[in-house]
Formats: C-alpha cells, sequence, structure tokens
C-alpha cells in the first residue's frame, strides 16, 4: 500500500464555497477541530462566479417585503415542489445571515439612508437582492474567507498556531468517504500538487462540492462542476432527489465557440435589454404562458412603459421565469430564426445610452469586449441557452443538513429540495448561508452526542488508492479528454433543455458503453499535477451523476421547472406529489418514487385558492 | 480562419525546467488558456496550469505572456500576429511547482498577518449604516480578484527575495487601507502598515497598478492616501514627493 498521510478532524467540510465556508465557520465556533478541503486555491470556488445577489426579505427598499411573501415567491419559482421546510427556513433566516456578512467586513451597496441596497430579479416581488454591483459572489467568498482568517487569527493570539482548530487543505481533491459500520468515518484524496495520498479520520463530513454542469457541453460551469459531492454521497449510501431538475439560464454567449456557455447576467434584461430574432422580432411576445397572462404585457408600448411605471403596466415577458424564456429561445433556433452562430439577439445598444449601459454593466461590457470583440453599447449580443444550475442533490434533512447516513450533512447546490423544480436568481447565496451554517451546527451537535468515534480500516484505505491509482495502471487505454468530449455532447443532445423518451433512452445507452470504457481509461505522465489524472477520476462521477440525471428523467411523465418534455408537456398536480430518489445499487442508479410531505396547513393558508388550484391535486385542497 | 500557432511553453518543477516548443492550431476568438488546453487535450496531456472560472473573474490563471504578468483566460489570441511566437511561463516571483503552476503561499502567509476586521461593538448585526460615496473607495479594492500580478510585478520583492519577509506587496497593503477606510473598523492601522507590512518600501512606481485586470488604482488610491495618513504622523519624503505629483483630498 503506497505511503498515506494522515490527518484526524472533529468535522470535514468538502468545498470552500459560500456553502463550505458558512458551515466550517459554524463548525469551528461551535469548538470542532475543523478542516476544509477544496479543489482550487482557498477563495476561488465557483461562488467567485456570482453576479446578481443575494436574495434576503431585509425589506430596506420596499418595507412591504417579509419572510412569508419570499417564501411564497421561492415556492411558485419552484413550481411548488419545494421541500417547503427548507424554503421557509431560507426565507425566515436569510436576512440574519446577510447582516452577519458585514460584521465580517462585507460592504453592499447602499440605499440613501445608509441601509444594504437590494435589487429586482426575475420572480421576486420585490427589490429584495442585496448586491455589490455585479460581483456579488467574489464579495461573499472573499467575505466568509476573511472571517476564517479571523478565526486563525485568534488561535494564534490563544495557542501560537493559526491552524490550531480550523485549516484549509487547498488544492486537494477528495475522492472517496470511508464509511464504517453504517456511519462516516473520513475522506481519502490527493494533493493535486503533488498525488500523494491523505486520509483524513473524522466522524462527521459535510459536502459543500457545489453542482455537476461539467457534464453537459455548453455550461456556465466552471470545472470544479464534476458532481463530486453528488456521487461521493451516492457511494457511501446516502440518497439525490430531484436531479431531473437543472436549470438552464437563457442567456449564455454563443460565440466565439472557446467562451460559449459562459454566463450573461440577467440584470442585462432587468435594465431592459430585449430580445429579437433574426426577422428582428421581439419573439417574447409569442411565448407568455397561460398562468403568466396576467402578469406579463402582450405589447411592446405596455412593456415599455413598465420600465418607468411598474404599478400601472404589466412587465415585459423578457423576464419572464428562466425556463419559459429558455425554452422560448430554444424554439426560435430551431425554427430557424436564429443569430448566425446559433443563438438569438440580446440587445441593450438600443435601450439605453452608452454611458448608463457601461455604468449599470461593467463587467458584461468588459465581457463582450474583450472575449468576443462586441461593443455591447453599440452591438446586439449574441446569446442562447447554457446549463447553469442543479436544483437536484443530496436528501437532508432541513433542520440539520443531515443525510440519510450517520455522519453526513450536505449544503448548498449539492443539497436538494430547497429549490424544487427552478431555482429563482439570487436563491442560491442566500441558501448557501442559510444551510452552511444549519450544516456546521448539525455536524457539531452530531459530534458532540458520539460516545466513540469510528475508524478507519486499512482495507478502506487500500482500496480508495487502488481506485485512485488505477487510470494508471492501464496502457493503451482511451485518453479521458476523448470521453468527457463525448459525454459533454451526448447530454447535451439528449438529456438537455427539451427532452424526449427515445432520446433519454439513448443517452442511457450511451452512457452504458461510456461508463465500460472508463473502466480502461489511461493516463501519461505521474502523480504531480497531472490534468489528465484528474480528468480520469472526475469521469467516474461526472457517468454517475449523468446516469441519475437520465433516469430520473426518463420517469417523470410531466414538464416542470427545469425539466421539460416534450412528449409529456403539461404540469401534473399528480408528479407534484412525488420526488424521484436516486440511490446506488452495485453500480447501477436505481431511481425510486417517494411521496411528497404535505404542505404545512399555515404555509399553505399564505396562498389564494385558485392559485393552489394550479399546482395541487383536489384532494389536497378539501 | 485557423492556423497554426508557434508556442513555447516552460515546463519543468523546482529541480529547473526549459521552454519547450509546440505547434498547435489556433481558431478564431480564442485565448490563450484555450490553446493551453488544446495542448492539454492533444499533445502535452500532464502540462500543469491553473484555472478555474475561464472569464477573468478567480484570478487563477496567473502567468507571463511574452514576459508580460497576464492572465491567461482573459488574452486573446486575436492581439498577435500569426506568425508570432508566444512564449508563456509561470510568474516569476513565486517559487514553481510544475510548469506554470506557481507556489502562490507567500500570498496567503500575508494575508494572515493583517488584523482582521475590527467591527463597532456596539452595533448589532442589522444596525450598520454606511453611506454609498463612504464604501465606495474601499469597495473599489474589494474588486481585487487576487490574481496576485501586483506581487508577481512589484520590484521590491520580484528582485529581491529577502524582501518578502517585511514586505506584505501591493495586493496586500492595500488590504490594509481598505480597511483603515473602511466606515466602521475600528482598529488603528495607520502604524502597523508603515512598522509591520512595509510600505515604506513601496517607492510609487505603479508597476502595479499597470498589470491589474481589475484596473484598480493600487498605487493611487491605496498606497499613496496611505502613505500620506503615515506622513501625518512621520516625515516621508516619497509621500512629500507623491503628494507634489498626484495631489489628491
Ligand atoms: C456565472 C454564475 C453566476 C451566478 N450568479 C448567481 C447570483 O447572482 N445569485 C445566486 O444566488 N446564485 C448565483 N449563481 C449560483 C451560485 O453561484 C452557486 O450555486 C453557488 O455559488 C454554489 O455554491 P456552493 O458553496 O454550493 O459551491 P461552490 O462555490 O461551487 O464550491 C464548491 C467547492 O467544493 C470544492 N470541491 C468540489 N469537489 C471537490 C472534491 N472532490 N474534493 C474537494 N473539494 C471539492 C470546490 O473546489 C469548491 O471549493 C451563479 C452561478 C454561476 C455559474
Ligand atoms: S507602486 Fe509600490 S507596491 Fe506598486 S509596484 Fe511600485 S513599489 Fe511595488
Ligand atoms: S490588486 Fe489587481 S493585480 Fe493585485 S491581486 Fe488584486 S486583482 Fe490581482
Ligand atoms: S480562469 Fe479565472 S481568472 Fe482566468
Amino acid at each position: 500500500m503506497p505511503e498515506v498521510e494522515r490527518h484526524s478532524f472533529d468535522v470535514l467540510v468538502i468545498g470552500a464555497g459560500g456553502a463550505g465556508l458558512r458551515a466550517a465557520i459554524e463548525a469551528r465556533e461551535h469548538g470542532m477541530r475543523t478542516a476544509v478541503l477544496c479543489k482550487s486555491l482557498f477563495g476561488k470556488a465557483h461562488t467567485v462566479m456570482a453576479e446578481g445577489g443575494i436574495a434576503a426579505a431585509m425589506g430596506n427598499v420596499n418595507s412591504s417585503d417579509s419572510w412569508q411573501v419570499h417564501f411564497r415567491d421561492t415556492m411558485r419559482g419552484g413550481k411548488f415542489l419545494n421541500n417547503w421546510r427548507m424554503a421557509e427556513l431560507h426565507a425566515q433566516e436569510a436576512p440574519q445571515r446577510v447582516w452577519e456578512l458585514e460584521t465580517y467586513g462585507a460592504l453592499f451597496d447602499r440605499t440613501k439612508d445608509g441601509k444594504i441596497s437590494q435589487r429586482n430579479f426575475g420572480g421576486h416581488e420585490y427589490p429584495r437582492l442585496a448586491h455589490v454591483g455585479d460581483r456579488t459572489g467574489l464579495e461573499l467568498i472573499r467575505t466568509l474567507q476573511q472571517k476564517i482568517v479571523s478565526l486563525q487569527q485568534e488561535d494564534f493570539a490563544e495557542f501560537g498556531h493559526y491552524e490550531e482548530r480550523l485549516r484549509v487543505f487547498q488544492e486537494f481533491t477528495v475522492t472517496d468517504l470511508v464509511v464504517e459500520e453504517g456511519r462516516i468515518a473520513g475522506a481519502f484524496g490527493y494533493w493535486r500538487e503533488s498525488g500523494r495520498f491523505v486520509l483524513f479520520e473524522a466522524p462527521a463530513v459535510i459536502l459543500a462540492t457545489g453542482g455537476i454542469g461539467k457534464s453537459f457541453k455548453v455550461t456556465s460551469n466552471s470545472w470544479e462542476y464534476t458532481g463530486d459531492g453528488h456521487a461521493l454521497a451516492l457511494r457511501a449510501g446516502a440518497k439525490l432527489i430531484n436531479m431531473e431538475f437543472i436549470q438552464f439560464h437563457p442567456t449564455g454567449m454563443v460565440w466565439p465557440p472557446s467562451v460559449k456557455g459562459i454566463l450573461v447576467t440577467e440584470s442585462v434584461r432587468g435594465d431592459g435589454g430585449v430580445l429579437r430574432n433574426t426577422e428582428n422580432k421581439r419573439f417574447m411576445f409569442d411565448y407568455i404562458p397561460e398562468v403568466f397572462k396576467d402578469k406579463y404585457a402582450d405589447n411592446e408600448e405596455e412593456a415599455d412603459r413598465w420600465y418607468t411605471d411598474q404599478a400601472n403596466n404589466r412587465r415585459p415577458p423578457e423576464l419572464l421565469p428562466r425556463d419559459e424564456v429558455a425554452r422560448a429561445i430554444n424554439s426560435e433556433v430551431k425554427a430557424g430564426r436564429g443569430s448566425p452562430h446559433g443563438g438569438v439577439f440580446l440587445d441593450v445598444s438600443t435601450r439605453l445610452p452608452a454611458e448608463e449601459i457601461r455604468r449599470r454593466l461593467p463587467s458584461m461590457h468588459h465581457q463582450f469586449k474583450e472575449l468576443a470583440d462586441v461593443d455591447i453599447t453599440a452591438q446586439p449580443m449574441e446569446v442562447g441557452p447554457t446549463c447553469h444550475y442543479v436544483m437536484g442533490g443530496v436528501e437532508v434533512d432541513p433542520d440539520t443538513a443531515a443525510s440519510s447516513v450517520n455522519g453526513l450533512f450536505a449544503c448548498g447546490e449539492v443539497s436538494g429540495g430547497m429549490h424544487g423544480s427552478n431555482r429563482l436568481g439570487g436563491n442560491s447565496l442566500s441558501d448557501l448561508l442559510v444551510f452552511g451554517r444549519r450544516a456546521g451546527e448539525g455536524a457539531a451537535s452530531y459530534v458532540r452526542g458520539l460516545s466513540e468515534r469510528p475508524s478507519v480500516s486499512d482495507e478502506a484505505v487500500a482500496r480508495a488508492s487502488e481506485t485512485a491509482l488505477a487510470p494508471f495502471q492501464a496502457e493503451g487505454g482511451e485518453n479521458p479528454y476523448t470521453l468527457h468530449m463525448e459525454l459533454q455532447q451526448s447530454m447535451n443532445d439528449l438529456v438537455g433543455i427539451i427532452r424526449r423518451e427515445s432520446e433519454m433512452q439513448e443517452a442511457l445507452e450511451r452512457l452504458e458503453k461510456l461508463k465500460e470504457r472508463a473502466q480502461s481509461l489511461s493516463v501519461e505522465g505521474h502523480r504531480q499535477f497531472n490534468p489528465g489524472w484528474h480528468l480520469a477520476l472526475d469521469l467516474r462521477n461526472m457517468l454517475l451523476v449523468s446516469e441519475c440525471v437520465a433516469r430520473a428523467a426518463l420517469l417523470r411523465t410531466e414538464s416542470r421547472g427545469g425539466h421539460t418534455r416534450d412528449d409529456a408537456p403539461a404540469m401534473s398536480a399528480d408528479w407534484r406529489r412525488k420526488l424521484l430518489v436516486c440511490s446506488l445499487d452495485g453500480t447501477r442508479v436505481n431511481v425510486e418514487e417517494q411521496a411528497q410531505i404535505p404542505i404545512r396547513k399555515d404555509l399553505l393558508d399564505l396562498f389564494d385558492r385558485a392559485e393552489l388550484e394550479k399546482y395541487l391535486t383536489p384532494e389536497e385542497l378539501s | 480562419m485557423s492556423y497554426q500557432g508557434k508556442f513555447r511553453v516552460w515546463r519543468g518543477d523546482d529541480t529547473g525546467g526549459a521552454l519547450e516548443d509546440f505547434t498547435v492550431e489556433v481558431n478564431e476568438g480564442e485565448v490563450v488558456l484555450d490553446i493551453i488546453h488544446r495542448l492539454q487535450a492533444t499533445q502535452a496531456p500532464d502540462l500543469a496550469v491553473r484555472w478555474n472560472c475561464k472569464a477573468g473573474k478567480c484570478g487563477s490563471c496567473s502567468a507571463e505572456i511574452n514576459g508580460k504578468p497576464r492572465l491567461l483566460c482573459m488574452t486573446r489570441m486575436s492581439t498577435f500576429t500569426e506568425d508570432e511566437v508566444i512564449t508563456v511561463t509561470p510568474m516569476r516571483t513565486f517559487p514553481v511547482i510544475r510548469d506554470l503552476v506557481t507556489d502562490v503561499s507567500f500570498n496567503y502567509t500575508k494575508a494572515r498577518e493583517i488584523p482582521s476586521f475590527t467591527p463597532p461593538k456596539d452595533l448589532a448585526p442589522g444596525e450598520y449604516r454606511m453611506q454609498q460615496v463612504d464604501v465606495e473607495r474601499s469597495q473599489e479594492f474589494r474588486k481585487c480578484i487576487e490574481c496576485f500580478l501586483c506581487q508577481n510585478t512589484c520590484h521590491v520583492i520580484r528582485d529581491h527575495e529577502e524582501n518578502k519577509e517585511a514586505f506584505a506587496g501591493p495586493r496586500f497593503l492595500m488590504r490594509v487601507a481598505e480597511l483603515e477606510m473602511h466606515p466602521l473598523d475600528t482598529a488603528d492601522r495607520v502604524d502597523s502598515a508603515q512598522e509591520s507590512h512595509g510600505l515604506g518600501l513601496c517607492n510609487i512606481t505603479k508597476c502595479c497598478s499597470e498589470v491589474c485586470p481589475e484596473h484598480i488604482h493600487i498605487t493611487d488610491n491605496a498606497l499613496i492616501p496611505m502613505k500620506e495618513r503615515v506622513a501625518d504622523r512621520k516625515y516621508d519624503p516619497i509621500v512629500w514627493l507623491g503628494n507634489k505629483l498626484f495631489r489628491r483630498s
């Protein structure tokens, strides 16, 4: 057995995005010796890319806002499939979590009376998103990073050692969780830099690994998003829910090819940008669904008046929920009315003065200028849907973030339930903080309640290192880059934004073959910072998670939020009562139906009966 | 539209290395990082490079392109001619780990040496009130993506390993300024900027500001004002000069 470095902690947090860092702060403040493990450098996790803001009903801009209104918006956005308890806790606690960031040193944009400013966003009834220009994620990450540093400074003052109770292991990849006698005993992985193996012994592990977008060809997500946490949880015996729901953001860049998928923020439309096809038509007017007809304008004049007079006009249809806009763009392109590079036109240049565009959308202006040679103050952008966010994830207890495996917790994008079938913009960053904190607390109280700690067997370590070294054993096997490209193409084409039974069947067949081929990947070189090897290991996770997505999507014969079927276009109230739960059976993914817990009465009472009738069965309403 | 580009990429590790020549396909609209990725996928699967967002937001992909400190993901191939040889080397100020990846732990060490935000004791969460004009100064510095290109460029440490101990570098001197200018921070940071973080070693050459991909005015808005605050307590000739050159309130 190769030599293995060993560490021992009370709580291990896998992931250093918003969720992981908030969880680590909480665990440490509960006195736990805590480690944070992350694949990239500390401070560079995916959260850094978030632009628009954090949703929290502070009521700073419109005092009519409250947690109840936020809860309602979240449930509507998720088409009532959400775990209502999570949506409730989220709406109630988000303001506290945002205010707390100020005590860590965050500097949000301000209102005139010196409070945190809040902006409008799709699906939120009132201005609700706390923000810093269009770089809110950076502020969130940096603030939490600096809070961690401040806790380390406290330890230095007390113990003469910065890492006494809180240590970050950066550029480290976890490949396996260790489960002994039905409970978590630790985690195994490698330093990306040296390839050396490390075993962490810990009675509690918090997964905060983010999403899965790298299984799709066109995505706004970075290389980190290989679904590691989803796969680690499955292999440890936990369950994933809602994996069929994937959010395709309507506006990603489509050209040049090398930046295809990079996000174009929703604020472009919020600030007046409109969508047109090659016939120069504002096509969104043709795509207003029946349920939204009373809220969205059906003519350009009214839509344009809304920007200055929101009380007396209906909203422009460009601001429909993300799933609606993404589908509309997709249809236009399919009908042959797309732009030269296969998208549609998003134009703000004819809508606002150049100076105003530069002031309100500085990073979009910069991004298009630098990467596409397009001046958005003078030309339209070309945009199309891009895989953005996974609503599905580890099934957890809402209050403690505990999974069904003892000692395993999950928070942030890797957890499932909170957003139902579709997430509202801004609700992820708040989710990270609310459930990050709860996971830290949940793990701490679990550890305190243990009478003895699990230990890790030598076999478990041997097995994990063997798996990790497998790609070096095979010779003449396939190149992991080739396999990855094929996987991305298949998921994009066959389990993408619009789905059909026959295509999903084909996707599953292809995945089966890819799984076989992945058995004999081979990589060149040695273990030191070897991206080919890293990809080979990540592929195992991507394949597993992709299979969950395809299998669940095949079973759900309705369309809802981030799951749209050509062959089952309607939303069904019966399906709302069912969750699809993935678990691992050997190497095969099993999907089972599970009944939703009925929504608590006082929460149901927050809605009009007429609205509930759109979503619930007559039986539930009686 | 595509052509065969000529590249020289530094390959090696802490024991040494050399520039290696590659000829590789370049397509319309690509950035240098795309080419490095193509090399990984076709010719050099174990070529090490650090990156993450590929959109100029995370500050991972810092390196030197034809000797200039840049982000690989924000350097478009169209800024070079088709027959130009493009040389990509790791940041010079930090020790090489492998190929284009350097050991940037110096920066994390320096970050820890700066006392954290010290909030007022009498304000509960939710009670913070600050005006936009007052937060804007520090907000400019908080745009920093920690690419460490300024740290890499500053001559105080680029050519003088021995200064690393005493000098926090532009990024972290700017962090001191950010906290000093935070409307609600209660700590005094002026003396320590000079005494513990090496502000005095900076002679306001502005090289750091020139390479900052976020276009932060590190020297003008952070370093010089800090020097002025130090000078209010103690005479410093550089500040006197700075004041003459860049007068500001
Ligand atoms: C371009 C873009 C813009 C967005 N804008 C907004 C917005 O305005 N508002 C909003 O609310 N949401 C937004 N989102 C969504 C939101 O940013 C993400 O959902 C959220 O940041 C996820 O945070 P997280 O903490 O769950 O994970 P992340 O921040 O992704 O962190 C995951 C961490 O896990 C680590 N990790 C993963 N696997 C392993 C492993 N095997 N071993 C060790 N470590 C591992 C990674 O290294 C990383 O540190 C946006 C998303 C994108 C892509
Ligand atoms: S201005 Fe100061 S910190 Fe910046 S490069 Fe020059 S000496 Fe270094
Ligand atoms: S100040 Fe600019 S150059 Fe320096 S680390 Fe920050 S973003 Fe990079
Ligand atoms: S990869 Fe993030 S800045 Fe270049």
